[in-house]
């Protein structure tokens, strides 16, 4: 054991570290990955929404014709909110905030048209009204899971490349942290919508 | 009438409710506040396992008293991807979870269900079929109407799944077999004091259906049917239990 050389133990360092820093890499590789997925998910929860909005307005306007203005504010509010995707190898806070802003419109618009519908019991009896409503609540609640479990998937990446020693090698492999899908300022307000 | 929540907004991040770890029996029915006679969850529970054993869809039933605030449909669905209900490529579970101080049951669906059992569908089922019966506080006769008329929509189901099936069936049929075979000769040799071991012909397969009667044969006589533990006491378990299935928030609740 007397021959250990300088260089022996450089090997073996460059070694540990070269083995470390690529578990490190493909774990992060394989958790942002997950989270993109996720993301994904999120998207068509909401996508899945904006395609029942057609349909809904169909229906309320057979029986709601003088409720144009808050009909209008539902179709604008969902072309804004359908313009507005992001790719999610683009994932920044802004970009987040931006799609977060339009589906938020989009979500008060149709609470307004809800709201407007317990004026009209016609409507609230018909049978296609009724399932679109269901199929809506059952899309909010797809939005609601996709969403956390998004952030989730996030919280893994974000906490892997963070975590110390794992954050010397994030800065130079090039992973950023990702943003969360926060709810939006005043949004605790927004009213529940009751039938 | 349906009480329309905007949960996104009023869900906190944080679960209210802990969703129970998954079971190491896994079965049909968890009654967490007895609910049911022993009789009626008894019932129940091997109505549930003998439809997933000739459909593989898995429905399970999750009696609690208060979701705790938290949205009912939102906690089915997580609640149902945490215990994996239905079998992992086709997430075809079903979690139906009452929680009776609510005064709330909901419907939720795994994925490869939303398709047949939609959300106007789980709908239609709880304020039809299910509700009238809960209003009378017949909470198993609201629940078997129930789970007959997911029955009845999802009829359709079993024979294209058994169509797209048919390249890994035979595998897991053959294990299957297998494993009941070695059983039924335990249990024929335990019984007969070990002097008639080899009865059945080796070579000759059994049907499907004989399959699925010797799967119940065996469950009620010996407690240790598909690795699982299931108790001969209770209505037994799932074969293999909870198989991997995904739930992604489909599906629908009301309330009485």
């Amino acid at each position: 054991m007397k021959n250990i050389k300088p260089w022996m133990i450089v090997i073996v360092i460059v070694a540990i570290l070269f083995f470390w820093g690529k578990g490190f890499n493909n774990s992060a590789v394989d958790y942002q990955a997950d989270a993109k997925t996720e993301w994904a998910d999120v998207e068509s929860a909401y996508q899945r929404r904006a395609d029942l909005i057609p349909n809904l307005v169909a229906t309320v306007k057979g029986y709601a014709e003088h409720e144009r203005e808050t009909l209008e504010g539902v179709i604008n509010a969902r072309s804004q909110a359908t313009k507005t995707t992001i790719d999610a190898s683009n994932l920044t806070a802004e970009n987040m905030a931006q799609f977060q802003q339009a589906q938020q419109g989009l979500s008060g618009a149709l609470s307004r048209l809800l709201v407007t519908v317990e004026r009209y019991p016609d409507l609230k009896a018909d049978q296609s009204f009724l399932e679109l409503q269901s199929q809506l609540e059952g899309t909010e609640n797809r939005i609601n899971v996709s969403r956390d479990r998004f952030n989730d998937a996030v919280n893994i990446y974000d906490k892997h490349i963070k975590r110390f020693p794992g954050n010397m090698f994030a800065g130079m492999l090039g992973f950023d942290e990702m943003p969360r899908y926060k709810s939006a300022a005043g949004s605790e307000n927004a009213p529940d919508v009751e039938f | 009438m349906a009480l329309f929540l905007y949960i996104c907004y009023t869900q906190s991040a944080i679960a209210q409710f802990n969703i129970p770890e998954t079971p190491k029996v896994q079965t049909s029915v968890y009654d967490y506040i007895n609910l049911l006679s022993s009789a009626e969850k008894l019932n129940l529970e091997q109505k549930l396992i003998r439809y997933s054993d000739s459909t593989s869809t898995q429905i399970v039933v999750a009696i609690i008293g208060s979701t705790k605030g938290e949205n009912i449909n939102y906690l089915g669905a997580q609640w149902g991807e945490k215990w994996e209900i239905g079998q992992e490529k086709e997430d075809n579970g079903i979690l139906i979870l009452l929680a009776k101080d609510d005064r709330r049951i909901a419907i939720n669906t795994g994925i490869g269900i939303e398709h047949l059992l939609t959300d106007a569908l789980s709908k239609r089922i709880i304020e039809r079929d299910i509700i009238p019966y809960f209003k009378s506080n017949d909470y198993p006769g609201g629940l078997n109407r129930g789970i007959d008329a997911i029955f009845e929509v999802l009829s359709g189901e079993y024979q294209s799944s058994g169509r797209s099936n048919s390249g890994g069936f035979p595998i897991l049929i053959l294990i299957f077999l297998i494993v009941m075979f070695i059983i039924i000769v335990i249990a024929i040799s335990k019984r007969s004091g070990g002097k008639g071991g080899n009865r059945g012909n080796k070579s000759g397969s059994p049907s499907i259906l004989d399959a699925i009667i010797l799967s119940n044969i065996g469950r009620s006589s010996s407690g240790g049917f598909g690795g699982s533990s299931g108790g001969g006491f209770s209505g037994g378990s799932f074969g293999g239990g909870f198989g991997g299935g995904s739930f992604g928030g489909g599906g629908a609740s009301g309330g009485w």
